[in-house]
């Protein structure tokens, strides 16, 4: 019997993509809570974190460790399958989000081998990650409901309906972006870029409507609204504790982590280096891997900075403002710009 | 005989989709009920995608799993329902349900049971049926009448949720 024809080489070689990947996250996602309180820090003019390490870089660490550490309670009237199932799920789609994001331009080995950046590069590209956030809501629903506490009830509704709500604007700002590529492919969107220059040249009003549903989408200020302490305690994981409570807060950081790489990649030109021809350079495959992997950091980390900015700057919606916002402006601007971009696109080819 | 990927992946997803399927029915707690049928659309999608509907499966899991799925939690949550307060249905219709089940279930087996299947799943599998570009084509030359039609249906059921909520 012949069993399982497999390419062992390729398992091997995305399987060490998919650990560096998910490594990679967690570390982000670690230095971004110490980003966070440093930036309040410095916008509130005092010194942070600064006691664990050398300026309190090992904070995250000793973070990580207290809620590990902790006590771990399940509370009694709560449905207990589905308490671990939420924080699980909230952490699973954080995650599975990054697989169609090209970290770095193609590594070519000596024998001739393309080494693909990217876990895969499917045709449905960016529609995957839609649907994986999309599915994302549940975490904080399942935990939010299993809690049996009506604050955290009440905090998973609000979470739910907001990110409902603002995936439809998202979309259509995306569609004009598709209709620029004509490709759902991550990497054909990022080869058009480097081609005809970046999307947000052409797309500045889609990139501020997609900006601002990322921002309600990882649930951060001023679009907290489901983790309001002055009038939901805590929000949705008000009951948990240790790591339950970690996973809910690392994946919100995971998912800042992700939503700015897909918005490097979809209109600031994923890993292309700005303003320079770098094929012209001749520097050797591994180099151009490594170069335009720290390019696409550095759009990264600018864009998670302006996160950490906007949550210490503007102040939290009010719940009716947030869905007037969402419904009633964003939605018909996304819908105007899928229209204008639409007619551009059909006038230039005439 | 050779195993392929694909005949163990369809098992696995066979039995998943059956498995969770049957957990909706027999579930007592009905928002069990709704995440087992979210599982199911899972399964679901990955036999799309094991027909290279790719298309479809990645909209399967938006629009059902992401969207229709989330409004049944809402109301499900918002209305607390739980075993106490559900009426208890005369025995008569579940029974009047299950031969009703019974009976679509027996003709979809037997509308199913003479369709060739082995010549259409090699088409299926060589071409790119499913693939956005191809279907994009189709729906907008084939079959676009039907499209706009349906895409006109939409607008009017969406029209006519605003004008109820929109009434005192």
């Amino acid at each position: 019997m012949h069993l399982l024809v497999i390419d062992w080489w390729l398992i091997l070689e995305k399987s060490l993509l998919i650990f560096g990947i998910i490594g990679l996250s967690f570390f982000i996602a670690m230095y971004t809570t110490y980003a966070e309180r440093k930036v309040a820090a410095w916008l509130q003019d005092r010194r942070g974190p600064n006691r664990a390490g050398p300026f309190g870089i090992f904070q995250p660490l000793a973070d990580g460790g207290k809620l590990f550490f902790k006590e771990e309670i399940i509370p009694l009237a709560s449905n207990k399958p589905l308490f671990i199932l939420g924080p699980a799920l909230a952490m699973i789609t954080a995650l599975l989000t990054s697989t169609v994001i090209p970290w770095a331009t193609p590594f070519i080995t000596k024998g001739g081998d393309v080494i693909a950046m990217q876990v895969a590069d499917v045709d449905m590209g960016i529609l995957l990650v839609f649907s994986i956030v999309s599915v994302g809501v549940y975490g904080i629903m399942i935990g939010g409901w299993a809690s049996n506490n009506k604050f955290s009830l009440m905090a998973a509704i609000r979470g739910a309906s907001q990110m409902v709500s603002y995936e439809l604007p998202m979309g259509l700002a995306l569609i004009a972006v598709l209709f620029m590529t004509g490709s759902l492919k991550m990497s054909e969107i990022v080869g058009n870029q480097i081609e005809n220059g970046w999307h947000i040249i052409y797309q500045p009003l889609g990139f501020i409507i997609f900006f601002v549903c990322a921002l309600a989408e990882c649930n951060r200020t001023p679009f907290d609204l489901p983790e309001a302490e002055n009038e939901l305690n805590f929000g949705y994981h008000q009951e948990y504790s240790s790591m339950k409570l970690g996973f809910y807060l690392f994946a919100e950081y995971i998912n800042m982590f992700i939503s700015s790489a897909v918005m490097a990649t979809l209109y600031f030109g994923g890993y292309d280096i700005p303003f320079v021809n770098e094929a012209s350079w001749g520097l050797n495959s591994f180099w151009m891997t490594v170069i335009s992997f720290s390019v696409l950091m550095a759009k990264i980390s600018f864009f998670l900075f302006v996160f950490l900015w906007i949550r210490w700057t503007i102040p939290r919606f009010r719940y009716d403002q947030l869905m007037n916002l969402g419904w009633k402006k964003l939605i018909p601007l996304a819908l105007l710009n899928m229209i204008i971009t639409a007619a551009v696109i059909l006038l230039l080819k005439k | 005989m050779t195993i392929t990927i694909t005949q163990i992946l369809f098992w696995i997803l066979s039995v998943a989709a059956l498995f969770s399927a049957l957990m909706v029915i027999t579930s007592k707690n009905p928002v069990h009920s709704v995440l087992w049928l979210i599982a199911t659309f899972f399964s679901i999608s990955g036999h799309y995608i094991l027909l290279s509907a790719q298309f479809l499966a990645v909209v399967n899991i938006i629009v059902y799993a992401g969207a229709i799925m989330v409004l049944f939690l809402f109301v499900i949550m918002l209305m607390n329902l739980n075993r106490e307060t559900e009426p208890q249905k005369n025995r008569w219709i579940k029974m009047a349900g299950a031969i009703a089940g019974g009976c679509l279930l027996l003709v979809l087996v037997a509308s199913l049971k003479n369709v060739e299947s082995a010549s259409t799943i090699e088409d299926v599998k060589g071409g790119d049926v499913g693939f956005i570009k191809r279907l994009g084509k189709e729906l907008f030359s084939t079959y676009v009448v039907p499209f706009e039609i349906s895409s006109i249906l939409f607008l009017s059921a969406m029209v006519g949720a605003v004008v109820i909520g929109k009434k005192e």
